[in-house]
């Protein structure tokens, strides 16, 4: 089973970031389970969803507490909350910054790669400048970074989750999924059963 | 159809399906999204539906009384503070024998003040005369949702269907969505015995003297008796169906099972892949899922239940100066049996606490190393005064 975290701020999409994921996962024949975390969302304060996708039904009904892969959309949450707490050895973190992932280093022993979402957001007209909307870019490039589910996929969920706006929304992923920066020592994971 | 969809709307999409005609409701959160999908719905014409807003839920029941009355098929949703709030009509929905169906989406009772799962609210509502069942995932939802207005319509008794918050109502999972003309079939259009009509008058709601009320009382409690049988066989007509068989109470790896966890709801969930672990290391756990509450499957429950050692029952719910609530029904279907299991009682997870395979653990190291309980109540993951919140140390399944 794969375990998923997305930390978010109220308003950058990171609960539906979750659920899109779950809908591109469950296109490629994948068991999946998506929740935020139960509570009470304020914009602009964080947020944080949550994902399980598995080869077989999927039983736990509890929260995650060891993810293998972290994706955050605001950097500014590592320095507010505890980003990697229970983040698995080797584990996968995807940054929305325009920095390089060496600059992320000191985070520990895990497997970054960087994307500037929101720069891409707002030049597919998502959100505003002070504001923009992520989720759809991060999604993009977490398909490339994770190699778990593919581009494809993700932009289809896309095209059948986002009432609005829909075309902007895919082409931003199409650009994160081509402009994300990789973690250096290897590419992807795809190995569900581990 | 298979849909990746929340628990919440897996109810709207259940009594979508079964073609309501009148759905009055409040908000409240957790529930909020089942009657947001079914306003919207009514609103772009995709279901005939007579969506009415009212100032409350005790105007919601209301609403739903005299929807039923008039022998529409009502629906409402609500949760803890609105379903405690409605309790006056729930009896009078009973009592008038309306076949409404409510969905309850299980939150604690404030104060303090939680958003969050427990079951206290609606078994608090017990003695009303509704059915209650409570569901287990979101494909349970829909499909009780489905399955609740024919067994009221058959009893002519107030069904509710009752889920976690969170744990399902926003838990987006994939859904098999049966498709309409189905449904259809297994479920006709209401055909009330008796309804307000104004070409046949009768006075309804009468006062009723002790020469009367009496039997009235006795014939509920007759269509309770008969409610295990209905509720059997219109989960296995739902089988038939749709490939999908209900029943009572779920067995799950019970065959040889020495000690049984007897759980409800979402906890069944984690606690399947806690015995399938325990299994796989050679121990004999069993686990046995109460789906239903109301009536209480006692037969059902003796029979699965006997020649075990030993039965460790989970509450996420308390009744104050006595037990877990299902705890003490077990016990009472177990007075007098010969073979009946030691029984444990365990309570976990109050106001959404987290129960974790960690916990189920717990629950099953406890039951094997006591020969007998050693505690009125054992509460799992009570913390000591001034101990902080900790993540547990585990929860990994493979």
């Amino acid at each position: 089973m794969l375990e998923i975290r997305i930390h978010g701020r109220g308003g950058q999409g990171a609960v539906i970031a979750s659920k899109v994921l779950a809908s591109a996962l469950f296109m490629e024949g994948k068991w999946v389970q998506s929740f935020p975390a139960f509570g009470v969302e304020r914009r602009g304060a964080p947020v944080t969803a949550f994902l399980r996708a598995d080869d077989e039904p999927i039983l736990l009904r509890c929260q995650i507490y060891h993810p293998d892969h972290l994706m955050i959309l605001d950097p500014t949450l590592i320095e507010a909350v505890n980003v990697t707490d229970g983040l698995k050895e080797n584990g996968l973190i995807l940054i929305n910054t325009e920095k390089s992932p060496a600059h992320f280093m000191g985070l520990g022993p895990f497997r970054i790669a960087t994307v500037d979402a929101s720069n891409i957001a707002v030049r597919h007209h998502l959100g505003t400048a002070e504001h923009p909307i992520v989720n759809t870019a991060i999604l993009g490039a977490y398909a490339k970074a994770s190699g778990i589910v593919s581009l494809d996929a993700v932009v289809k969920a896309i095209a059948e989750s986002v009432p609005l706006g829909a075309e902007d929304n895919m082409a931003a992923a199409r650009e994160a999924f081509e402009r994300v920066t990789l973690p250096a020592e290897r590419h992807a994971v795809a190995d569900l059963a581990e | 159809m298979k849909k990746v969809m929340m628990g919440n709307h897996a109810v709207s999409y259940g009594a979508r399906l079964s073609r309501v005609q009148v759905i009055s409701a409040y908000p409240i959160t957790p529930q909020t999204q089942i009657v947001e999908e079914l306003s919207e719905l009514c609103a772009r014409g995709e279901l005939e539906a007579k969506f009415i807003k009212v100032e409350s839920e005790h105007s919601a029941m209301a609403a739903c009384i005299g929807a039923s009355a008039g022998g529409a098929r009502a629906f409402t949703a609500t949760s803890s503070q609105g379903l405690a709030l409605m309790h006056e009509l729930l009896h009078w929905a009973a009592g008038a024998r309306l076949p409404i169906v409510l969905a309850n989406v299980n939150r604690a009772m404030g104060p303090g003040w939680s958003i969050w799962s427990e079951q206290t609210d609606s078994l608090a509502q017990r003695d009303t005369g509704w059915l209650q069942i409570y569901c287990e995932s979101n494909q349970e939802v829909l499909d009780t949702t489905i399955q609740a207005f024919k067994i009221a319509e058959t009893l002519s008794l107030p069904v509710m269907v009752i889920l976690d918050a969170f744990f399902l109502s926003h838990t987006y999972e994939p859904v098999d969505i049966p498709d309409q003309r189905g449904i259809d079939r297994f479920l006709p259009p209401f055909q009330p015995k008796v309804k307000m009509d104004i070409r046949d008058p009768h006075a309804f709601g009468a006062l009723v003297t002790p020469e009367h009320y009496y039997e009235f009382r006795y014939n509920i409690q007759k269509a309770f008796e008969r409610a295990t049988g209905v509720i059997e066989e219109v989960g296995r007509e739902f089988g038939e169906h749709f490939g999908r068989y209900y029943g009572l109470l779920e067995e799950y790896e019970m065959d040889d099972a020495e000690i049984v966890l007897v759980t409800s709801s979402t906890i069944t969930s984690t606690a399947r892949a806690v015995v399938r672990e325990r299994r796989a290391r050679g121990e004999k756990i069993g686990l046995l899922k109460v789906r239903v509450f109301r009536p209480f499957p006692f037969a059902a429950i003796r029979q699965a239940l006997s020649g075990v050692r030993k039965a460790a029952v989970i509450d996420r719910n308390i009744s104050f100066g006595h037990h877990g609530i299902f705890f003490s029904e077990i016990k009472s279907a177990l007075y007098g049996q010969p073979d009946a299991p030691r029984l444990f009682g365990f309570i976990a997870g109050l106001g959404g606490r987290d129960v974790t395979p960690e916990t189920i653990h717990d629950i099953i190291d406890i039951t094997q190393h006591e020969s007998k309980p050693q505690q009125d109540i054992y509460w799992i993951g009570l913390k000591s005064a001034g101990q902080k919140a900790t993540a547990p140390k585990t929860a990994a399944v493979k």
